[in-house]
């Protein structure tokens, strides 16, 4: 935790949070929330991966670079990966992309990994449910607004 | 492209006194391996005042600015330095290079630049190390936590660099000042052509460093010295600090009789001249001083050396390709042929990028290329104890079927 940042908790303040979702899994899970009329908080945009494995710790820190408040990574339950391995790839990056955001300020507790099947819309919902109070309990980014220019 | 800007960085860089010898070329390792590339038309392109169209331009990201054109060059054109310009005149455009790790490094850096988190710079810091908050000797440990946390799967543990430099301080009773406020120097983004996140880096750094009253910063890393030393100072003017590389720091120490080193086995070593810190520092000396001081130490030069030093193939983590591979092969195979112990490198970069090269599967048969890598610093600190050892060849194939099997 890197609590001596945290800022104070805002008003109304609406999170935004990016997740990636694998195609074979949680965006189906996703998919199974919808067809359901499960309701989750409209703060998290969706983006499809064809694998959690896809996931390239660039595509977080530039989210996070940008002003994302939390961004949410899903996969395939480990042994479940439809390229055998890609989510176990993304746990190992995910481990090494925490310890850096805890060592550069930005908290790892403002990104997280989970692992969905296609079948649970209701956890596909829920997760989102929580993940989006988490984030609003942290507050906005401390990056928010600081445009870097990098591209 | 904006012309004038090109115009003035051609008389910047000296590039009107190009005679069009060609010697830059011949040298060019890049050249060498793509014939395609030829620093010297990159000169007389922009001489000539062709319009390049830099979104297709590849030629300027694909220099490893390893300096070895502007050593040749008998008219003293400032090559690297006009590809740094270009590359800034690139970005403006919206262009971008192709940066290892996706460009994660970069984010980082750009981050840095930007904000002004709380971080956690110094968990590095072991039992028994002195460090102090204000003083006269500044440590400046850049990035080497968080390489550690980028590459954690490679276990380099290069923080062990910043360690052995704050214990060969200790023992000559200097307790150097670390902090956990320092930021990146932004050298990969200054070759990148990110000027702009440079200067914010910059004008960071140079304030923590003042406010720390050091008199003097020593660093591990050769990118880090020579962003200070030759880019920092070029914007700001001379710094009342002075600036060394630990190599300096170290044969200065045993020229004052500081340093004595205790009896150690026997190694023989080899010495890898990191761009930054020979052809761009000109600090080919102090690093061979050193390690002809320690007494069972032998050094057995690379066949090229010093000004002729290949470099380690990848500059500012951007454009690793199958050239920067051809060259890492033909470095770590004129290593082993030394028939050295270790290959030593003063530079924490090159280490990342030689190891990486020697990992898994190798173009080469193994056999050629299986030295270990050392870091100078460690080196020298584990000598100081009397310590030495030569480390294992990661066997790298044993280590991922232990994997596999688990
Ligand atoms: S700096 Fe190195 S890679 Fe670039 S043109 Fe000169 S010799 Fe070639
Ligand atoms: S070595 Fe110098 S003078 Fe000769 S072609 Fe290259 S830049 Fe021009
Ligand atoms: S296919 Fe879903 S995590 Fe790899």
């Amino acid at each position: 935790m890197t609590e001596a940042m945290a800022p104070a908790k805002e008003e109304g303040f609406q999170p935004s949070i990016l997740a990636f979702c694998c195609n074979w899994c949680s965006y189906a899970g996703a998919d199974l929330a919808g067809v359901s009329r499960l309701q989750y908080p409209v703060n998290v945009k969706v983006l499809r991966v064809m694998c959690s494995g896809r996931v390239d710790p660039y595509f977080v820190m530039r989210a996070l670079e940008l002003g994302a408040d939390g961004v949410l990574i899903t996969g395939c339950e480990i042994g479940d990966c439809h390229y055998i391995s890609g989510n176990v790839k993304a746990k190992e990056r995910f481990e090494r992309l925490s310890k850096l955001l805890d060592q550069i300020g930005i908290g790892s507790e403002r990104i997280r990994l989970e692992w969905i099947s296609a079948s649970d819309g209701i956890k596909f919902a829920e997760l989102m449910e929580e993940f989006t109070e988490h984030i609003t309990n942290l507050g906005p980014s401390p990056l928010k607004g600081s445009a870097t220019g990098g591209v | 492209m904006d012309k004038e800007n090109v115009k003035r960085l051609i008389s910047d860089m000296g590039a009107h006194d190009c005679v069009e010898c060609g010697k830059c070329t011949t040298v060019c390792p890049v050249t060498r391996f793509n014939p395609e590339f030829a620093p010297r038309l990159v000169v007389v392109k922009a001489l000539a005042g062709e319009d390049m169209d830099l979104s297709k331009d590849s030629d300027i990201w694909v220099c490893n600015t390893c300096e070895m054109c502007n050593n040749m060059c008998p008219y003293e054109v400032d090559y690297s330095g006009f590809i740094r310009g270009m590359r800034g005149e690139a970005r403006r455009e919206g262009h971008e290079p192709d940066c290892t790790q996706g460009g994660l490094l970069h984010a980082m850096m750009r981050i840095m630049a930007n904000s002004d988190l709380p971080q956690k710079r110094l968990d590095w810091i072991a039992d028994g190390l002195k460090v102090a908050e204000k003083g006269d000797v500044f440590l400046f440990v850049g990035c080497l936590p968080q390489m550690d946390a980028i590459f954690e799967d490679r276990n380099l543990n290069l923080v062990e660099t910043a360690r052995s430099a704050v214990r060969i301080m200790n023992h000559i009773g200097i307790e150097p000042v670390v902090s956990p406020k320092e930021k990146c120097c932004g050298h990969d983004l200054n070759w990148a052509g990110d000027e702009k996140n440079l200067i914010k880096l910059m004008n960071h750094n140079v304030q923590v460093i003042k406010d720390s009253g050091a008199k003097t910063v020593v660093f591990t890393c050769p990118e880090c010295l020579r962003t200070f030393d030759l880019d920092y100072q070029d914007f700001l003017g001379d710094f009342e600090f002075e600036m060394v590389h630990i190599s300096e720091f170290i044969a200065r120490a045993i020229e004052e009789g500081k340093l004595k080193f205790p009896e150690n086995i026997s190694i023989s070593t080899t010495f890898h001249d990191s761009c930054r810190l020979g052809r761009h520092l000109g600090l080919y000396d102090e690093p061979r001083r050193v390690l002809a001081e320690i007494p069972s130490v032998e050094l057995v030069e690379l066949e090229k050396n010093r000004e002729a030093a290949t470099c380690c193939g990848v500059s500012g983590f951007m454009s690793c390709n199958s050239i920067s591979k051809v060259m890492q092969m033909e470095k770590m195979q004129d290593a082993k042929r030394t028939g050295a112990d270790v290959l030593v490198t003063p530079c924490p970069k090159c280490r990342i990028h030689l190891d990486c090269s020697t990992r898994d599967e190798t173009p080469v048969d193994k056999g050629l290329v299986d030295i270990p890598i050392m870091d100078f610093t460690v080196l020298v600190d584990l000598a100081l104890r009397g310590e030495l050892q030569i480390p294992d060849v990661q066997d790298k194939e044993a280590e991922k079927e232990a994997e596999k099997t688990e």
